[in-house]
């Protein structure tokens, strides 16, 4: 059987504990052995994105110790921009150190979640079931980065029961930019405001990503303006295969599920 | 008085806020997107134009010794003047000393970018000269006593109800709010100008080193007639302008007009090699061509940046920046403001004060796909932040901040423990209902957003339970 070990975002572990645990659940049934190095924490991309090379070097160095230990065939993440972080900005970050070599060996074995599943494990239907209208939000890294458009689209697409419909302006930023938000709180929340009044045209019910932090982001913007459109990880959706579950604490509820048995 | 950072923030912020600017500027860029689509499709490969475009500009900037030479060389033999500015203020000198000893009274200006960087018209107007803008988005933003909005397109943030008004006010004989009766008035306003000034400033989009003639593009044949009218031409061109070949048009001018405006090319692409020869009928008497350094041979020096000198003023990063389109162009307090101004104005005007236009952005890329020239911008935001913490001013509370933010994450026992004690935090003010209130440890968050719902549980702490269960 062949092994996938999970790269979980340090946002993810902390705060989506849910979108970790779907993941896993798809990957298992579309036949992977799944592993979670326990040693990681964070790829360093928050100190990295502000400057703060110096600090973030660290970081990128254990990840590739710890991962580059890892015999598993594959390194999945559940976000665009932490796999971009190892993929594209390690070589930069790493430029000059000892362990260049094997960062870039690790960055041709990460990969984002729905573009290992189309990709790497070529199984666009993953048995899912979803009897939703859900709207696909491009997060940027994911789109610009690693050129990521149709693989979740495409895994979307075989779920049951689900409408795909497209929001206008799908591929313009949210306005999230990780320490960007909280540096520039207006411009990030009228960037969000936009998005969110973007997904309300849509007529979708959920709006899903790639990415856990575009999300929280266009859900705390859309439940402040009181909006009936909820957020959901694409892997929350993926992990859904028609078991009882109510519409709106879904991959919550899996979670629990999940952890319980 | 407040830095420019601070300055920045506020007008931000104000702006960001704007749902009358915000709609103005969507419209527009809806049209100029159609646009670019609808034209884009002309090229039958966008893409190996693009890379052909990145060629041509790094020949000519890795060589620009040789073509600059070779570019000054050909315009002096047909009797053209050429001036080496190494600063803003030499290139003002030079100007405004052969104005008035000219006893030049009148100047009519064609767009351009570079003489905003170097604030040539002040200069003039303090000398007594009136200086006539004569694009009409640059003639609007004038008459408002305004810079420029948008590095090409002046006026973006206005409607035309607005310059219905301004035009009322400043030129009067408006009957409506029709474009075409208004352009009437400019141009009425205008020909007057272009009639009686003696000399004509125009900027330059190309210096082509093989035939020693710049290239001038226009849409509204302003800059014809103003470097042909007067009697005499004046050209500012930084040096990063420079093109190797004559040749290199046929791909630069499509390109240009279309991540421009989009359209298949410019209405007008004038070329322009020296003042009226003896046989021609028309044409300045003298032809002074003003070459501009002003920092920019420190970012040629700079081999990690050095391919921002490749930028063509465009201004498409500009248009599908989400940043730019909800701060304007205003807030951004440089003369080029969007992306391409957030990686270039540090190194023209100074690391500390314009450091933190390139933080404000969320680094989405969308800058960096469009430009036609293929400039790395939102990696080059990335470097300049990295020089930033390196060598400018920062907040001594976010050093410390992500020294222990580095040294939490070296451990992931640390990282666990830290993690598990801030959702605790975090669940227990929740629970007392402070969430949204000044007690929020959230605060700057939720400002804008709706609480988190904070979970028990990490998910290390759930995988372990589960291989337990299991």
């Amino acid at each position: 059987m062949k092994t996938v070990a999970m790269f979980i975002p340090c946002f993810v572990d902390q705060l989506n504990p849910e979108v970790g645990m779907d993941m896993a659940r798809v990957l298992r049934r579309v036949g992977y052995a799944v592993d979670f190095p326990e040693a990681q924490t964070c790829c360093g991309q928050p100190g990295f994105n502000s400057g703060y090379w110096n600090e973030a070097r660290p970081l990128a160095e254990r990840f590739v110790q710890i991962f580059g230990a890892s015999d598993a065939d594959a390194i999945v993440c559940p976000s665009g921009s932490c796999t971009t972080m190892v993929r594209n900005f390690y070589p930069e970050l790493l430029a000059g150190s000892s362990l260049l070599p094997q960062a870039e060996k690790l960055a041709a074995r990460v990969y984002e979640f729905s573009e290992f599943l189309v990709k790497v494990a070529q199984v666009p239907d993953v048995g899912a079931s979803f009897p939703h209208r859900v709207a696909y939000h491009d997060a940027c890294h994911a789109l610009r980065e690693l050129r990521i458009k149709q693989q979740p689209r495409e895994l979307l697409k075989h779920v049951r029961g689900m409408e795909l419909v497209e929001m206008p302006y799908c591929e313009e930023c949210c306005g999230f930019g990780g320490t960007f938000a909280t540096k520039f709180p207006m411009i990030s929340s009228a960037m969000g405001e936009t998005k969110a009044a973007n997904a309300e045209a849509s007529g979708a019910e959920y709006v899903t990503s790639t990415d856990s932090s575009c999300l929280m982001h266009i859900e705390g913007v859309l439940r402040l303006r009181k909006s009936p459109v909820r957020t959901i990880h694409l892997a929350s959706i993926l992990a859904q295969t028609g078991s009882p579950a109510t519409a709106g604490n879904i991959a919550h509820d899996a979670a629990v599920a999940d952890g319980a048995r | 008085m407040s830095t420019p950072a601070q300055e920045f923030l506020r007008n931000a912020a104000t702006k960001s806020a704007d749902l009358a600017h915000r709609r103005t500027i969507r419209t527009g860029i809806d049209h100029y997107e159609a646009a670019v689509a609808r034209t884009g499709a002309r090229f039958q490969d966008w893409e190996a134009a693009r890379q052909r475009l990145h060629e041509v500009k790094w020949e000519a900037i890795n060589h620009l010794d040789k073509y600059l030479v070779e570019f000054e060389t050909r315009l002096k033999e047909r009797g053209g003047h050429v001036y080496w500015a190494e600063t803003a203020e030499d290139a003002r000198r030079y100007i405004a000393d052969l104005a008035a000893r000219n006893n030049v009274r009148t100047v009519v200006k064609s767009k351009s970018m570079v003489t905003e960087e170097i604030d040539l018209t002040h200069t003039l107007e303090k000398d007594g000269v009136k200086v006539y803008e004569t694009d009409l988005g640059e003639m609007i933003v004038q008459l408002r006593n305004e810079p420029p909005y948008h590095l090409m397109t002046p006026a973006m943030h206005l409607t035309r109800a607005e310059i219905a008004d301004l035009f009322r006010e400043k030129l009067g004989g408006v009957e409506s709010d029709d474009p075409q009766h208004l352009v009437g008035i400019a141009r009425r306003a205008l020909r007057k100008a272009f009639f009686s000034a003696e000399m004509g400033i125009s900027g330059a989009n190309f210096l082509v080193a093989d035939s020693g003639m710049m290239a001038l593009t226009t849409n509204e044949g302003n800059g014809r007639l103003g470097t042909s009218l007067p009697r005499i031409h004046v050209a500012v061109a930084g040096i990063e302008k420079v093109i190797p070949r004559m040749e290199d048009l046929a791909v630069i001018w499509p390109a240009l007009a279309r991540s421009a405006v989009g359209q298949p090319i410019a209405c007008y692409n004038t070329l322009i090699g020296g003042p009226r020869a003896p046989h021609e009928t028309d044409g300045p008497e003298e032809f002074h061509l003003v070459l501009l350094d002003n920092g920019r041979s420190e970012l040629l020096a700079d081999p990690e940046q050095r391919e921002v000198l490749h930028c063509i003023r465009c201004g498409a990063c500009l248009n599908v920046c989400p940043v730019f389109r909800k701060i304007g162009g205003h807030s951004y307090g440089a003369v080029y403001g969007g992306p391409i101004g957030s990686v270039l104005m540090p190194h023209l005007g100074g690391l500390n004060k314009f450091q933190h236009l390139s933080f404000a952005s969320s680094l989405c890329g969308a800058c960096t796909d469009a430009c036609p020239v293929k400039i790395d911008l939102h990696h080059h935001l990335l470097q300049n932040r990295r020089n930033a913490v390196q060598s400018a001013d920062r907040p001594a509370s976010e050093r410390a901040a992500f020294g222990l933010w580095s040294w939490v994450l070296k451990g992931s026992g640390r990282f666990a423990f830290f993690g598990a004690a801030a959702r605790a935090l975090l669940r227990v003010a929740y629970s007392l209902g402070l969430a949204r209130t000044p007690l929020d440890p959230l605060r700057p968050w939720t400002k804008a957003h709706a609480p988190p719902e904070i979970p028990a549980k990490s998910f290390r702490e759930l995988w372990k339970e589960q291989r337990g269960a299991s």
